[in-house]
């Protein structure tokens, strides 16, 4: 988990597209800033960052199913529930699945664990559109090599 | 069981929070109601589970801004509501929506 520059999934762990579903890992770094104001002397994971982590996960899982053709946008969070403390070094692990495949949207529900106990979920809505720059594309790919995105599922869909 | 309109109509009363008796089957979405672009993916996708069907949003939109359709064959609720029994239709006639 980046905090500095917003990259909070490390791994993708599993990724079936047939069930339309991913599994990411993310682990919480032991020390931060963030931590530090949020909060002194009870250092917990805030709940926006949180959010914002079952919305990469499911967003690499929209990635995977418009096979890298358009970019999701997160438009809409519904019912994001935060549900018990994530603390510094904790291993944060997240699965989402497609609620919906709209025209020019997707719908995915995500949920987050702490081994077995759930921390965290949400309904999450988010605007598909062609990526608008071809350098963010390039961006992209790099990033799913670094977490370990299958390219080759992409083929045998 | 219910029109398709009152369907609608509960539908955007529902997501948008706009009283359900000012929404007329004559009613523009975008003009007369003032739903946006957000909030139209919300009904959008109520509308889509609901019916059980995938609104070609992104058709529409695309020949409304070629000239070929206007705004009002498509988001004046009547209208919708019409589209929306069509595409009904085609999943039922298994031609797809």
């Amino acid at each position: 988990m980046d905090l500095d520059y917003f990259k909070l999934i490390d791994r993708i762990v599993d990724l079936n597209l047939g069930e339309r579903t991913i599994v990411v890992e993310a682990q919480v770094p032991e020390k931060h800033t963030i931590f530090e104001g949020h909060f002194p002397g009870f250092p917990i994971m805030p709940g926006v960052l949180l959010t914002e982590a079952m919305a990469q996960s499911s967003g690499w899982l929209l990635l995977g199913v418009l096979k890298f053709e358009r970019m999701p946008f997160l438009a809409i969070v519904k019912e994001a529930k935060m549900r018990g403390f994530v603390s510094p070094g904790q291993l944060l692990t997240i699965e989402a699945k497609v609620e919906h495949e709209g025209s020019g949207f997707a719908v995915t529900k995500a949920k987050g664990r702490i081994g077995k106990e759930l921390k965290c979920s949400a309904e999450i809505t988010f605007g598909l559109t062609p990526f608008p720059d071809p350098a963010f594309r390039v961006h992209m790919d790099a990033m799913a090599e670094k977490i370990g995105f299958p390219m080759q599922v992409l083929k045998h869909d | 069981m219910s029109s398709t309109f009152d369907q609608i109509a509960n539908i955007i009363a529902e997501t948008c929070d706009i009283p359900r008796d000012t929404i007329k089957p004559e009613s523009h979405a975008i003009d007369d109601l003032g739903i946006d672009s957000l909030d139209f993916l919300d009904i959008a996708f109520a509308i889509d589970k609901a019916f059980g069907i995938k609104m070609p949003l992104e058709k529409w939109t695309q020949e409304v801004n070629d000239g070929k359709a206007t705004t009002e064959q498509y988001f004046v609720l009547k209208n919708l509501a019409d589209r929306i029994d069509e595409l009904v239709a085609a999943k039922n006639a298994g031609t797809g929506a």
